[in-house]
């Protein structure tokens, strides 16, 4: 994949990060993320980034095994396996309720699972560049992406005097990518620290 | 720009001055020092304990449950009272981080890590009983529904017993997933501090490649919000499910229909009771005072007097249509074989109401609530009282049948059955040793989220805030 430049700048304080983080849009970046170490409200919203539709999943894979519970019980209970018990109807339907809710809940929270790890790229062995190491610790990380027309230096001082305590150049692999780490990427990467 | 507000009525849920750098510092740091000598004990004596267990289910296995003292009328004894003591235990791990945080409770920040932890240790343990009970273990997936070669035989959807399957098996995996997507952030905050070639592979492969990119976070917290709201009917229904186990026989004693809330009130309150235990004796040892405060105690202390209060009113419940019914057989149950302290297994009932109703109720003290010491001594007494519970339950409702002529002796357990139940202390001791040892006890990443709203230092900031003009504070608040 394409290797790209990037401006990082560093934040240590969330409410210095909100106004910087619309600066920098109004001047026309792009930002590529935002690393942050716990989940900051409004971020989101402020990055223009829209909302997920992961629950619309959860909802789909909740009817699914809906469906597979009560499916496969009726099948099994009148047509396959009609058992007499206790001259009960084999369509005992209120009976089968518990099963056909844990079955439910079970392909909900699995599936969302698998479709959250699967979107968000995370298994384990991936390997992703990291751009700060206390990006998950105690600092706000925001990545631009840099374009031929950018002008670094500008955009360095821009950052710096927006509250980023720290700012660098890093290039790095545009996007992620399953399961490779590119040793040598981290031996040619450009890093160089300009105290704010 | 003020991003969040709290008054400054409410107690603070991190105590002394910190920062984000000292959150992480100090959750943290037990991982990567030497556990101290105390661990090593502990952890040893777990190991111990776990190896008797093997022990003991090795023998059942080999000759078969007669290895146990259940005899023609008691056909459940200490395994499925067991059974049932560890599900409930479970409970509070899944009501601190899901039915708390659908009601927006703060204080379960601290505390939602290693409750959850504790749900599937001892899903895991209550989840031996039912097995070894089967006899023939090497069989015990005839219990799964799939096509076979034997008719195909299809299992008794319609049978509680089977609801029970799917109910703990549903809640083991979801446990694990909601606990595991909370740990991955904090695994990659380890990772990124790890000092060694080992620590960074092995909390790397733990941490799944976490960045911490907002997108991923907005995700996290839509996957955590539907998870807790799928989990909050799912705790209900398990114990509901265990409760059917009894309540849909006809056996005088499990045959009412309180025994839903009964059991879910009495799960909730022994896990919180075995959550208490655990973290008085981890925020000690890891020195997490900051994090679990005397607020949290306490407000886990007023679950257990209002859970506890619940048990009690059920038990009075029971024993008033044990003689409203005007049945025999119920009064017989409840009046003599329960309540009666001269029958044989009325030192298990007043066991269980002195526990589970009279001494919680020491809690509606504020001083008490708040204390230490009495708090430890309580839950530990909760958690007896809640397994003299389920063995009144089972024993005292089978020990004597219809007749006298099928009543049996007196059953007490073999050094094997015992063996078996200690063995799971064991399991999940050494379970609990190793997380506490491995991962991090408290939720780093939702401390910091609610540092700046509830942390003590900033809560005094909070006070300028109050005194603004209402129209300016909303504008602000709004965005």
């Amino acid at each position: 994949m394409a290797k790209k430049k990037f401006v990082v700048g560093c934040f240590d304080n969330e409410e210095v990060l909100f106004p910087a983080v619309k600066k920098v849009r109004t001047a026309g970046y792009k930002i590529r993320d935002v690393y942050t170490p716990f989940p900051v409200h409004g971020l989101d919203h402020a990055l223009g980034l829209r909302e997920t539709s992961l629950h619309t999943a959860g909802f789909i894979y909740g009817i699914t095994g809906t469906a597979t519970a009560l499916g496969g019980i009726s099948w099994i209970l009148t047509y396959d396996w009609p058992l007499n018990i206790g001259g009960k109807p084999h369509f005992a339907l209120p009976a089968w309720i518990p099963i056909t809710f844990e079955l439910t809940v079970l392909f909900a929270a699995v599936g969302m699972v698998y479709t959250f790890c699967y979107l968000c790229q995370l298994a384990p062995f991936v390997k992703k560049h990291h751009f700060h190491p206390r990006a998950t610790d105690d600092l706000f990380v925001m990545v631009i992406e840099c374009t031929d027309k950018t002008n670094v230096e500008d955009l360095k001082g821009f950052l710096s005097s927006n509250g980023a305590i720290e700012v660098n150049e890093q290039i790095a692999e545009e996007g992620w990518w399953w399961g490779r780490y590119d040793k040598d990427d981290e031996k040619t990467l450009e890093k160089e620290i300009v105290a704010a | 720009m003020h991003l969040k507000y709290e008054s400054q009525l409410r107690e603070p849920l991190v105590n002394g001055r910190k920062t984000y750098h000292d959150v992480t510092e100090e959750i943290i740091r037990p991982i990567e020092a030497k556990p101290g000598k105390l661990w090593y004990v502990g952890f040893y004596i777990a190991v111990a304990l776990l190896l008797f267990g093997v022990y003991s289910v090795y023998r059942d296995v080999t000759y078969g449950i007669g290895q146990w003292n259940l005899n023609k009328t008691v056909g459940w004894g200490w395994d499925i009272t067991n059974f049932v003591w560890w599900v409930g235990i479970g409970h509070a791990g899944t009501l601190i981080s899901a039915i708390l945080l659908l009601f927006r409770q703060g204080w379960r920040t601290g505390v939602n890590r290693a409750a959850e932890a504790m749900t599937i240790f001892a899903v895991m343990c209550a989840g031996q009983f039912p097995i070894f009970h089967m006899g023939r273990v090497w069989l015990a997936f005839f219990i799964m529904p799939y096509p076979n070669t034997r008719g195909p035989v299809w299992v008794n959807f319609n049978s509680p017993l089977l609801w029970d399957v799917f109910a703990i098996s549903t809640y083991f995996t979801v446990s694990v997933l909601f606990w595991y997507s909370g740990l991955i952030p904090d695994m990659a905050t380890v990772r990124d501090r790890a000092k060694t070639k080992l620590r960074k592979l092995l909390y790397g492969i733990a941490a799944f490649g976490w960045t911490g990119s907002t997108k991923h976070w907005q995700r996290i917290e839509s996957l955590s919000l539907v998870l807790a709201g799928l989990a909050t009917p799912l705790v209900l229904s398990v114990h509901t499910i265990v409760s059917t186990d009894f309540a849909t026989s006809v056996i005088p004693g499990w045959h009412t229909t309180i025994f839903p809330p009964y059991f879910v009130a009495g799960a909730v309150f022994s896990g919180f009771a075995m959550t208490q235990s655990l973290l008085l004796v981890v925020r000690k040892v890891y020195h997490l005072e900051d994090y679990i405060t005397i607020g949290h105690i306490e407000a886990m202390n007023k679950i257990i007097v209002l859970t506890g209060s619940i048990v009690g009113v059920a038990y009075l419940t029971e024993l008033f249509m044990g003689w409203y019914s005007q049945s025999k057989y119920e009064g017989y149950t409840f009046w003599y074989s329960r309540a009666n302290l001269f029958s044989p297994y009325g030192w298990s009932y007043w066991g269980m109401m002195t526990c589970n109703v009279l001494t919680p109720q020491i809690f509606w003290l504020r001083k008490a609530r708040r204390n230490l010491f009495i708090t430890f001594f309580i839950s530990v007494l909760v958690n007896v009282g809640m397994w003299f519970e389920r063995f009144v339950i089972i024993v005292t409702s089978i020990y004597r049948d219809y007749l006298p002529s099928s009543w049996s002796v007196y059953y007490s357990p073999t050094i094997w059955e015992i063996g078996f139940y200690l063995g799971t202390f064991g399991l999940f001791f050494t379970c609990f040793f190793l997380f506490s040892k491995y991962a991090p006890v408290i939720a780093v990443h939702e401390i910091k989220y609610v540092l700046k709203t509830t942390g003590e230092s900033y809560k005094n900031e909070m006070g300028a805030l109050e005194r603004e003009p209402v129209e300016e504070f909303a504008h602000e608040y709004a965005h």
